[in-house]
This record gives C-alpha cells, sequence and structure tokens, in this order.
C-alpha cells in the first residue's frame, strides 16, 4: 500500500516576544484564525486538529486543555494533544491523515518559554533520580556537549561564532524573531563565557510564541495553495538519555531519521535546523549528511527566537513558505526534543 | 489508506497504591515485557512506541517518555508521546492503532502509565490559579455537581452509585492485577461510608495507583501470520469539546455522544445494547456508569439508573460493563484508559481469566477527559470485520 | 524520609517560579472586582455573555469578547456539591458547599462558595447573593467576594438542562 500524497498548504506564526501578557489563548486565537484565513478555508473544513504544548511550561496541569477554547471546538471536533513540540503535532496529522480518514488538518503550539526559568524547567526532562536532582539545566549539558565536541576537533569555536553571527544576520530580515546584536565573529569571539564553553550567543534566546500550520492530502492540497509542499519523507527517532552511554559528538538518532525521510536522495536547498545551541547545528548538519550548497536557517533559526514547543513547528512554517514563494524547491524541516539532541524529527519537502 | 489492524499482546502490571518495589521505568517495563511477551515478540521487533500519560506534574517528570528511552530500549526508534487529559490512555492506543492504519509501521507497541505515588495527585489536579477563587477540590469536586444535576434530572434513587461501587469492587476480586481487592462490600456498609463530595460517597470514588498498560497492535498481514488470539480492531473513534461554553451540556456533552455514533457507525453496530457483548467504560466517580450509558447510546434518556438497578450492567447480565472492576477498582490516571481498551481487547482474545465474559465476541473500551470533554473510543471483535 | 517494607523513601520538592498573567482581555472583569462590580462580556456572534470571560473568548464561536456587561450581583444555584474531603493547600474549612452560581444576566455558571445556611437547606434554584469581604482586603480577585448567601426570595426554577454549565 502506498502513502497519500500530503502537503503543507498554510502557515501563521506570531512575532516572538518576551515577557508575555497574553495566556496561550490569546497568543493562539488569532493566529489559528490566520492560518484559516490565509488558506481560506473555515474551521468546519478542518478534519484534524493537533496541538503540540508542555504542561511545564506554562507551570498548569492540563494548560493545553484550554487551548481548546482557541478553536471553536462546536459542534465538537476530532482533536488530540501531544505533549511535545507542535512538530510532533505535525506528525501526528500527518499519520491522521495517511489513514485517509481526514482530508485537512490544522497543527498549532505554542510556549510561553520567558513566564519561568526556562533551563531550570527543561532540567526537569532529565533522569528524576539520578541526573534531576542535580539540577545541571540545559545549559550546563550542553556545555559538556560542547566541549566535547570541541575536544574531539569536530567543531571549533570559530565554526561556532559563525553559526551565531549567520542566525543573528538572517534573523534580523526576520519579523517573527528578536533581533540580535550585529557583532563580528572576531568580536563575538571575544565575548565572555557564560557556561564556558558557551558564550551568550551560543545558547538560543527564549522567547514567547505560537504558529499554526494547515495540512492538507492530494487534491485538497493543490485546491487550497499555489504551491504547497509536499511531504517526500518524515521520520523521527529517539537515542538514550544517559550521557555515559552515548557519543556526544554525534546524533545517531538524527541521522536514521534524516536518512528514512529520504534527506539524501537529492540536493537540499534550505534546511531550517532546531538548534537551540550553536554547535548542535553543527552535529545536525554532518549528522544528516547536509553539504555546504545547502541554505542552513535563513529564517535565523531557533538560535535567535526559541518559542519552546513552538519552535520546531516554526521551522517547517519557514521551510514550507520558502517553497510557496519559490524561493527553494527541495526543503528540510527539523525538530529535536530532550537534551543533546536526543531526540530528532526530520521532514523533507518539496515544491512541484 | 486505512488498514486492518489487531491487538496481538496485552501486558499490565499489578496496581497498587505504591509500587514501591519499582521506579518510574520499572514500572514502564513490568506492564512492557508482559505486553511483548504475551505477543511472543521481543522489542526487537516493534517498530514504533508510542506512549501515553496524564500530567507531567503527578510525577515531577516532564516529558519522561525521553528519559524512559533507556527503560523501552527505544533507542534508534521513534517514541511518540501523547496528552489528552484523563482520556489519554484511549487516546494513544488509538494513535498508536493509528500508525498501523495509516501504513506507516508494521508493529506498534502502545503503553499508558502513571505512578501517583511518586507526587500528589489532589494537589496536582487542583493547582490554584491567580486571582480565581480556591473552592475547586480536586476531580471530585469537580464532577460532583455534575453527577447531583444527573440524579435530579433523571430521578435516580440515591443508592444507584453505591450499586455500581459494590459491582465494581467485587469484579475486581477476580482481576489479579486489580488494584483494591475488597470481596466483602454489601450495599448496606456501602452506604455507611461517608459523603466526601456530597453527593458522592466514599466507596462511590477512585483510588488513587500506580500502574501501566502496554498493548502489541499489529497489521494485518503480519497479525495473520501471527498464533494465539487477536483482537481485531473494527472502529476507532475521537471527539473534543471545551471545557465550559454558555449552554453546555454537562451531564451528557455532545462530545461523547458524537464519538459513540461515529464508533457505531464505522463499526456498523446499529443496537449497540444488543451488540456489544462487554462495555469497558471510564467510570472513576460510580455514577458515571449510568450516565455513560445513556450518553454512549446504550440506555436510553433518564433510565441508565435502571440497567444499573436491575443488574443489566452485571457480570451476568445481558450488557457486563468493566468485568475488570474497572477505574472504580484501579486507577493510574495515565493508563487507566488505555486499561479500558486493553480490557476489552482480553475480553475478545478470551485470555481475561477469571472476569472473562463468556463467549464475548464484540467489546467496547471507552476513556474521557478534562471536564467530561474529550472522548475516546474503540471497538475490538475476535473476528475481522 | 521514611522507611517501609525495609525500603528508605526520600521526599524531594521540586519548585519552579512562574509569572502568570491573566491576559489583556481580562482586564475589565479584574478591574471591576476592585471596585465590587461583577463585569462579564458579551460574544459578538452567539450573543452569550460570559462571567468570568476566560481569556477573554468565546470557546465556542472563537471570538474575542469585545463588550462588557455588568452581571448579577444575584443569582441562582445550578447544582453543587458539599465538599467534606482535606487536600494540600486547601484555605477553607470543611465541610463547605461549592455551588456553581448563574448570576442573573449572565449564560453561563461560575463556582463559589455558599455559607450563612446549613449545607442541607442548599438547593438547586436557590437565590443567593454575594458577601464582600471588607474593602480593605480587596485586590483584583474573586476572592474579593467571602461567600454567596441565601437571598430568601423563591426558588428559580431551572430548565431540564440543570446541571448544564
Amino acid at each position: 500500500m502506498g502513502l497519500r500524497d500530503i502537503a503543507i498548504v498554510g502557515t501563521a506564526q506570531r512575532p516572538s516576544e518576551i515577557n508575555s501578557t497574553f495566556t496561550s489563548v490569546e497568543l493562539l486565537l488569532p493566529i489559528i484564525q490566520e492560518v484559516l484565513t490565509k488558506v481560506g478555508i473555515e474551521r468546519q473544513d478542518i478534519g484534524f486538529w493537533c496541538h503540540g504544548s508542555c504542561d511545564y511550561m506554562s507551570g498548569q496541569p492540563f494548560s493545553f486543555v484550554a487551548a481548546v477554547d482557541a478553536i471553536g471546538a462546536w459542534p465538537p471536533i476530532i482533536e488530540s494533544h501531544v505533549e511535545a513540540d507542535g512538530a510532533f503535532a505535525l506528525y501526528e496529522a500527518w499519520v491522521k491523515l495517511q489513514t485517509g480518514e481526514v482530508d485537512v488538518a490544522l497543527v498549532f503550539s505554542n510556549g510561553k518559554t520567558t513566564s519561568g526559568p526556562i533551563n531550570r524547567i527543561l532540567n526537569l526532562q532529565t533522569d528524576p533520580y539520578m541526573v534531576a536532582p542535580l539540577w545541571p539545566g540545559f545549559d550546563v549539558l550542553s556545555a559538556l556537549q560542547a566541549r566535547a565536541c570541541l575536544e574531539a576537533g569536530v567543531v571549533t569555536q570559530r565554526q561556532m561564532a559563525e553559526v551565531a553571527w549567520r542566525s543573528q544576520r538572517d534573523g534580523k530580515n526576520n519579523p517573527f524573531t528578536l533581533s540580535g546584536t550585529e557583532m563580528s565573529v572576531d568580536e563575538l569571539l571575544s565575548q565572555p563565557f557564560t557556561v564556558d564553553p558557551l558564550r551568550a550567543h551560543d545558547c538560543a534566546i527564549p522567547v514567547d510564541g505560537a504558529n499554526a500550520i494547515i495540512l492538507a492530502a492530494g487534491d485538497a492540497a493543490r485546491r487550497l495553495a499555489k504551491r504547497p509542499a509536499w511531504i517526500r519523507g518524515i521520520d523521527h527517532r529517539i537515542d538514550t538519555q544517559r550521557l555515559g552511554a552515548r557519543s556526544m559528538i554525534e546524533s545517531s538518532s538524527a541521522t536514521i531519521a534524516a536518512q528514512k525521510a529520504g534527506v539524501g536522495k537529492d540536493r537540499i536547498d534550505v534546511a531550517e535546523l532546531h538548534a537551540p545551541y550553536t554547535h548542535q547545528e553543527l552535529l545536525l548538519r554532518q549528522a544528516m549528511g547536509l553539504s555546504e550548497s545547502t541554505h542552513i536557517n535563513p529564517s535565523g533559526g531557533a538560535l535567535v527566537a526559541n518559542p519552546a514547543m513552538a519552535a520546531g513547528l516554526a521551522r517547517f512554517a519557514e521551510a514550507a513558505e520558502s517553497v510557496f514563494s519559490g524561493s527553494a524547491d527541495r526543503v528540510l524541516a527539523h525538530c529535536t526534543s530532550g537534551p543533546l539532541l536526543q531526540q530528532n524529527l526530520v521532514c523533507v519537502m518539496e515544491g512541484e | 489508506m486505512a488498514e486492518l489492524c489487531a491487538v496481538v499482546g496485552v501486558g499490565q502490571t499489578k496496581h497498587a497504591a505504591c509500587r514501591a518495589d519499582v521506579s518510574i521505568a520499572g514500572l514502564v517495563r513490568e506492564a512492557v515485557d508482559r505486553a511483548l511477551i504475551d505477543a511472543n515478540i521481543t522489542i526487537a521487533d516493534v517498530d514504533a512506541i508510542v506512549i501515553g500519560k496524564a500530567p507531567d506534574m503527578l510525577e515531577g517528570v516532564a516529558m519522561p517518555e525521553l528519559w524512559l528511552a533507556d527503560a523501552l530500549a527505544a533507542h534508534g526508534k521513534p517514541v511518540f508521546r501523547v496528552h489528552t487529559a484523563g482520556s489519554v490512555g484511549g487516546s494513544t492506543a488509538i494513535v498508536a492503532a493509528q500508525h498501523v492504519m495509516a501504513g506507516v509501521h508494521g508493529t506498534v507497541l502502545t503503553i499508558g502509565f502513571e505512578k501517583q505515588s511518586d507526587g500528589n495527585a489532589m494537589w496536582a489536579l487542583s493547582v490554584p490559579i491567580p486571582f480565581g477563587m480556591p473552592v475547586h477540590a480536586g476531580a471530585g469536586g469537580y464532577f460532583s455537581p455534575i453527577v447531583r444535576g444527573y440524579i435530579e434530572r433523571s430521578g435516580a434513587p440515591k443508592h444507584i452509585g453505591a450499586i455500581v461501587a459494590v459491582k465494581d469492587r467485587t469484579n475486581a476480586c477476580k482481576n489479579p492485577y486489580a488494584h483494591l481487592h475488597e470481596p466483602d462490600w454489601t450495599l448496606e456498609k456501602a452506604l455507611e461510608t461517608p459523603m466526601l463530595w456530597d453527593p458522592i460517597r466514599f466507596i462511590e470514588t477512585c483510588p488513587s495507583s500506580d500502574g501501566a498498560m502496554a498493548l502489541v497492535i499489529m497489521s494485518e498481514e503480519r497479525a495473520d501470520k501471527h498464533a494465539g488470539p487477536k483482537a481485531w480492531i473494527h472502529a476507532t473513534a475521537m471527539r473534543s469539546e471545551p471545557t465550559a461554553f454558555a449552554g453546555r451540556e454537562q451531564i451528557s456533552p455532545r462530545a461523547g455522544e458524537m464519538c459513540a455514533e461515529d464508533l457505531w457507525r464505522k463499526a456498523g453496530i446499529t443496537n449497540p445494547a444488543k451488540e456489544v457483548d462487554v462495555l469497558e467504560m471510564y467510570v472513576p466517580f460510580a455514577w458515571f456508569e449510568p450516565m455513560w450509558l445513556e450518553n454512549l447510546g446504550f440506555a436510553p434518556r433518564n433510565e441508565g439508573w435502571r440497567w444499573v438497578e436491575d443488574g443489566v450492567t452485571d457480570m451476568t447480565g445481558s450488557l457486563p460493563v468493566n468485568p475488570s472492576g474497572g477505574v472504580l477498582s484501579s486507577n493510574p490516571i495515565g493508563a487507566s484508559g488505555m486499561l479500558r481498551f486493553g480490557e476489552a481487547a482480553l475480553q475478545v482474545m478470551g485470555k481475561a481469566g477469571e472476569h472473562q465474559i463468556a463467549g464475548a465476541k464484540k467489546a467496547v473500551g471507552h476513556a474521557y477527559g478534562g471536564g467530561s470533554q474529550f472522548f475516546a473510543m474503540w471497538l475490538v471483535s475476535s473476528d475481522k470485520p | 524520609m521514611s522507611e517501609a517494607d525495609g525500603l528508605m523513601r526520600l521526599r524531594l520538592p521540586i519548585a519552579v517560579t512562574y509569572n502568570w498573567s491573566a491576559g489583556p482581555n481580562a482586564t475589565s472583569h479584574l478591574a471591576g472586582l476592585m471596585e465590587g462590580k461583577l463585569i462579564g462580556k458579551r460574544c459578538p456572534s452567539c450573543s452569550s455573555v460570559y462571567f468570568p470571560a476566560r481569556n477573554g473568548v468565546c470557546p465556542k464561536c472563537a471570538r474575542i469578547l469585545a463588550e462588557d456587561v455588568t452581571v448579577g450581583p444575584k443569582g441562582t444555584i445550578t447544582t453543587f456539591c458539599i465538599v467534606n474531603v482535606p487536600f494540600l493547600g486547601q484555605k477553607i474549612k470543611l465541610p463547605y458547599v461549592a455551588a456553581q452560581i448563574l448570576l442573573d444576566g449572565a449564560d453561563i455558571s461560575m463556582q463559589h462558595l455558599i455559607q450563612e445556611c446549613e449545607a442541607e437547606d442548599v438547593r438547586i434554584g436557590m437565590r443567593v447573593e454575594p458577601v464582600w469581604k471588607d474593602r480593605s482586603e480587596w485586590g483584583p480577585s474573586m476572592e474579593n467576594i467571602e461567600h454567596f448567601r441565601p437571598t430568601g426570595e423563591p426558588d428559580q426554577v431551572m430548565g431540564s438542562e440543570s446541571g448544564a454549565s
């Protein structure tokens, strides 16, 4: 049996904010309406809804329940929620569309990343018995990884600064991100370490954000978009979380997911990588076998705007928009989850 | 396009107030190992893992599936996390089944778990929100006024909840995995238990449990080659609606009705009360048995309580409900929905042991969550559709 | 630390502090409470009046509620429960009546305390009114209302959907 042709046909993103006073519902409602308006359909036309968010980001159990209020779920709808980045909600919607039960799906995600201490909150993703009680936080764990990579010669400090410089330069042109500094690579390299060997610009800027994407199958996709971003391959994989049990200088889950998604079958014009630390972008490029000709994160990437639980779906929005506009033909969207690139989702999309 | 699939392995833990003998990982692994053994496969045969649990604050671990990748031997595999409140065990099984129906994977392992003794459920379910009035008192405080509304509307006598509770606790004694094994309940004794959230009595509430349920779901192609009994998934359905809006019917929410209507349509069922042999329904407070019987289209409106009183839902009745003892006897929240789905599968596989309903061919698993707003159901059968 | 079954257990509390925002759409509601007013909002699409307007949206229509509407202060009990179970962080003395109250002019009930009568005398359809705390204790919170009490007016006959919303 063959899989159906499924494409992204519309996206909407909210400009990033710090310390947003909006509630999650207030963040989501306009963005859901915007994507519906852009695609030119009503909420009743959506066969399946899927939401990605994390209770610990909002400090409230069942926080996603209120988000149903942003949909207008009446009459009742077919809907699901993942405790994960919206990119995983997109994956669930893709699976749902593959069953043939529905033809159009809307996925959305939100993260109020600046309402709590994100580094401390993400610490709660680690082993609750042996690691979490030490409260290392993600910055410290990532610094361990960065040092391992530097020592092994897999990345250099200059390459890391170049990633930061390029991300900040490109992010300035993106209305959805916060503009970064205008320092040169050399100036960046002269900045003090925050968590040695990481400097401030090596770590993503946590922001509050929300986004929504509409997916459609076959003819519905052709009807709803001039140039749909067809999903040619999508896959996600996980690695062990135990620091001592895996290689810190590679990401085998990203390698497998990229291979399953068919990354290597042809040239990738644009890759939107969800890399919250500069060295992780370099690791991901190697893990997925991306060549120098691929334009990495023209949006500026998660480094200049990282709404946790929405940053992965934002990569899908950015990659799909580059297909819509015709500026790219074959694109890659990626989402990572967990400490040290533990879990990776990779999707390859093409224009027709 | 939608392929046929079947449950070929079911495994659950012994549910208990505190499984101090195992970690969260050990608890999950106990269910997984049993499901894999039941399916006669190893983890190497599993293409993907779909895992669900209720709020992460119940244990204080954010997105614990990440850390659990080791315990699940999931390295290099897809691990997918679902969270749809109390319905999550059901939704998770459905999302897992859809991976197979979609033709994306051939063998999927799905897990629902909760280790409530690692945290404080009453706290986690009643985190006070600033600027509001802190009258909320856990799930019981939320659902009790709705139960009162049902009693008022249907004219049900006040002892109906206790009848359900005694039935489920008695059934649980036939289920070695159930948390509560309390064989000595009588209706008289039940009616002497104190009112916690009047009109809900102590006996009519669910326990707080540690536990996990795991299922192995295979594509038709693989299941056909698989020896042993199978539960063919004839239909799945999910519906959601907002928690609160003007004019909302809370006693019999529209989303629940639509979920059931969708299930009956997909499974070709015209008379659920006659055609369904056994029903594993999500009943965390006893009164929800008659309420859901009506909501799902089994009993006519305001008549569900009569079915309870007449013994229709007893193990010996024409529509046995929760022979496993149900949520009233074991409630590891994130697993509770999958326990309903898995117990339904066990019944049609003929593997329910002492609580087996003889000759069960069609069984329904049901779960709900949030403010009675998220619904998930499946219908499984010993025969292919 | 406790020992049972030969096992040693550690209790390790986790604390994370969040900044919580009620959102701009809640402003008129919360500002109203500071002045002893109950301000709800009307949906521009279905005309339902919400109090309090959660996130300032109509969940049915997915519309932002723009028009402020003063509701109450009296209301009718649509359903209730008597809470007898203690839990962590509880602020109110047991037993207490938690009731769903449909304020006059509102289309959705809200939950509050009923006092100044015996728990067994509380009934669906009972008319109630708010008892405010001393003004010096007011803040932007529904806690400004100490509780609701019976007005003594005749009961309101509720529709067949008693318990609905």
